[in-house]
């Protein structure tokens, strides 16, 4: 009984929001590598494009919220979203066309690429804040709770209750059905193997008549998919704040780095990873301890290794571990 | 125009932009000679960082965005300098047992390091590295814990940190605000050992990830800043630093200054807060011209045309046998330490640390849009683009409503359009920003002052 009551703390308070925050760093980090793949520069102003696609789905959900439309038990956001993605890729395409366009004809070094992405983010940062301001938002609705920890400990006589958000489950099943998606356009479809070949060797795909810009469209619009996708189910499962979305930018980059940047599976991997590392370094692990040892052995402290507010410093961690000893990253990724 | 007439003529044109901010009232500016001054003395801190930034970028190419962290270590060394020790925290053991635990935190660091490099490669040397990571860490945190709880337990509401080295003690530290001059190098030091550090593991990657990990290790600095309140109480910030110049109370009370001020024709409240900071400025221009001679003679040097060689085609400098990671790694340690100073010269003209306000767009982009606008691989450029963004990043605000006030003046004035552009100005800033860089980018791409 003991063991069972720690493994539902364990559960409760680890292995169910790291999976779901997994989820959302994947989403964000395979937006990342597919940039880097195709476009070949880190895109520094993809927290912002998170933010950007959120704003506008944030809106949407209200005004369909005030003309009585919902979604039954689940949150309005989700009717929103493709009017979201819309947005979101009508803004990175244009983006693309004012701005990233002319340096790729110039073919300008990454890193200057990089700088240029450092404005976007600013802009997209100030039309962000213009939009919507730079105070908390929560949007969720809908049913809160699949399993509330009251009815667990109803159900199981246990003495620790598991609560099972709706929003968990919902990135979870999301995450799931986009990468689903996403790996069956890659490998299955036309464009989706020219994107690859693309990735592979530049100069070869174009020589086999691939049309670079089309190349680069497709992959500006799959990217504005992911990226709201993944700032929604952030926003639902946490709550939607310009600014933390700006920091997501060094979690999701660790992910992508420790998968191998441009590997779109390295990402997926690198995003759980980063979370559940994130998640157990700093949780307290007290409670479960006491449930697991025999009592002489049972802790004093919160047997916490480091404080919450020190998760920036493990996402870095790995990041500089993999750096280390693996440059290319757990997956293959590429190096230039 | 040729560039030895463009150069004074922009500064010439920034001149004008200062002196209007503090002579007239009219459309955007304040005509205040205190808040044209302000404006200038916090845009000499920023030209100091822009110097930095140059000297990475500009001269060596290395793309770093953890300016933020290495400002905020300079405002550290602020804290640690000027501060007096506080009353019992090395006397009851607290600060010795920190340090204790930092000393075995680094030598366990080292160990580890060791056994990497001299063990053969296998099993045993993983298992070893493992033990003595895990061990070294339990060790570190029984060690630190005890010391820190006793640090913060003495008078958490005023204390609760180890305070500095000012010999003034508690009751006269502020009579010594003359050593807080001091903290400015330590402040650099302190960038240039993190720099040392970030440089060992991230140079010799590809730039991404010199870019990646320099944004981490800001974060990561701005966190430990904020949680461990024994080192400058972390959220509840330190307030009331000791300052190297006079404090204008002390001014308005002494009757000498009066009759100065009066014989200018300024009442003593306005009078002093001028004097204060011009007092700033001079000290800031004086360190300003110091680096920039510096960093000109550097650049000047076959030093600095090795590095600009290196830039422009690392292989051909590693051909002629110039060992290209080493001089990164100086470059980098240099530019950040450079940023370090600025950083403690800062919190010096602030008189107080608040780990909340370092931002990342305000303290790292803001540098590199200066950087790329004024001139990269010019000082005088960075310098000017200081001047110019930082002046330009104050005034956006006035001159943003200004502007939704001339778009919507055909509005009645509770329109809830005309409501909502005006509450939105202040967002303009970022956006502003962003404009300016992509626009310099493209149609200038080395910037105002362009590299000769």
């Amino acid at each position: 009984m003991d063991f069972l009551n720690g493994l539902v703390v364990l559960a409760n308070f680890v292995l169910i929001p790291a999976t779901s925050y997994g989820a959302q760093l994947a989403l964000g980090a395979l937006g990342v590598t597919l940039i880097y793949g195709i476009l070949r520069f880190s895109n520094f102003a993809h927290g912002d494009t998170m933010a950007f696609g959120t704003t506008v789905t944030i809106l949407l959900t209200w005004w369909f919220q005030s003309m009585g439309i919902n979604f039954g038990p689940l949150p309005t956001a989700l009717l929103a979203l493709p009017f979201g993605i819309l947005a979101t890729g009508l803004l990175l395409v244009g983006t693309d066309r004012a701005v990233y366009r002319f340096y790729r004809r110039k073919k300008a070094a990454p890193v200057i690429l990089v700088i240029v992405s450092v404005g976007v983010m600013f802009i997209m940062n100030g039309i962000v804040r213009f939009i919507i301001g730079v105070g908390d938002q929560n949007f969720s609705d809908g049913e809160r709770f699949i399993i509330s920890a009251r009815d667990f400990k109803e159900m199981t006589g246990l003495a620790e209750g598991l609560a099972l958000r709706t929003t968990q489950v919902l990135t979870v099943v999301v995450a799931v059905i986009v990468v689903a998606v996403l790996f069956w356009f890659l490998n299955k479809t036309r464009t989706g193997k020219s994107m690859r070949a693309f990735s592979d060797n530049e100069d070869l795909a174009l020589l086999s008549g691939i049309n670079p810009e089309r190349v680069v469209m497709v992959t500006w619009l799959i990217v504005a998919g992911l990226a709201t996708v993944a700032g929604v189910l952030y926003g639902l499962d946490k709550s939607f704040k310009p600014f933390t979305y700006f920091q997501l930018l060094l979690p999701i980059f660790a992910s992508a780095v420790v998968g191998g940047l441009g590997n779109p599976l390295g990402a997926i991997a690198g995003g759980f990873v980063v979370a559940f590392s994130e998640v157990t370094v700093t949780y307290a692990w007290k409670k479960v301890l006491t449930y697991w040892l025999p009592e002489s052995l049972a802790p004093d402290g919160l047997v916490q290794l480091m404080s919450t507010d020190y998760k920036f410093a493990v996402s870095f961690a790995i990041l500089i571990i993999v750096l280390l000893f693996k440059p290319t990253g757990l997956f293959k990724g590429q190096s230039v | 125009m040729s560039q030895s007439m463009r150069t004074p003529l922009l500064f010439a044109f920034v001149a004008v932009l200062f002196i209007l901010e503090g002579t007239t009232g009219a459309w955007i500016f304040s005509g205040s000679w205190n808040t044209a001054l302000g404006i200038l003395n916090m845009a000499l801190i920023s030209a100091i960082m822009a110097l930095g930034v140059n000297l990475q970028w500009g001269y060596a190419g290395l793309f770093n965005v953890g300016i933020m962290g290495f400002v905020a270590l300079g405002g550290l060394a602020t804290v640690l300098v000027s501060l007096p020790p506080t009353p019992g925290a090395w006397t009851a053991g607290g600060g010795p047992r920190i340090l204790l635990a930092l000393v075995l935190g680094a030598a366990t660091v080292i160990a580890a390091v060791l056994v990497q490099s001299r063990l053969p490669k296998g099993r045993a040397r993983a298992l070893s590295t493992l033990a003595i990571l895990v061990g070294g860490f339990f060790l570190y945190r029984w060690v630190f814990d005890g010391g820190v709880a006793v640090v913060e337990a003495i008078k958490p509401a005023n204390f609760g940190n180890i305070g500095g080295i000012n010999p003034g003690g508690v009751d006269g530290f502020r009579d010594w605000g003359i050593i807080t001059l001091l903290a400015w190098p330590l402040g650099g030091v302190l960038a240039a050992g993190a720099a040392w550090v970030i440089g060992k593991t991230a140079l010799g990657l590809r730039s991404d990830y010199l870019a990646i990990a320099t944004l981490g290790i800001a974060e990561i600095i701005i966190s430990v800043l904020k949680n461990e309140d024994w080192l400058a109480r972390g959220v509840k910030n330190v307030i009331g630093l000791p300052r190297p110049v006079p404090y204008e109370i002390d001014l308005q009370n002494s009757t000498s200054f009066v009759e100065r001020a009066a014989s200018f024709g300024l009442d003593p409240t306005t009078g002093s807060t001028i004097y204060v900071k011009l007092a700033y400025m001079v000290l800031f221009t004086l360190v300003l011209l110091a680096l920039l001679w510096l960093a000109e003679r550097a650049l000047k040097s076959p030093w600095g045309r090795m590095m600009r060689a290196i830039r422009d085609n690392e292989t051909a400098a590693e051909a002629m046998g110039k060992d290209v990671t080493a001089r990164h790694l100086q470059i980098f340690i240099l530019g950040s330490a450079i940023c370090g100073i600025a950083g403690a010269m800062m919190t010096t003209l602030d008189s107080q640390l608040t780990p909340g306000a370092y931002q990342p767009l305000r303290f790292t982009f803001l540098i590199w849009v200066m950087v790329i606008i004024g001139g990269s691989g010019n000082n005088f450029g960075s310098i000017l683009g200081a001047f110019l963004i930082w002046w330009l990043w104050v005034q956006v605000e006035p001159l943003g409503l200004w502007l939704t006030q001339i778009l919507t003046s055909g509005l009645a004035d509770d329109n809830w359009f005309r409501v909502a552009m005006q509450d939105s100005a202040a967002h303009m800033r970022l956006f502003t920003m962003g404009l300016a860089l992509l626009l310099v980018l493209r149609f200038s791409p080395r910037g105002l002052i362009p590299e000769k």
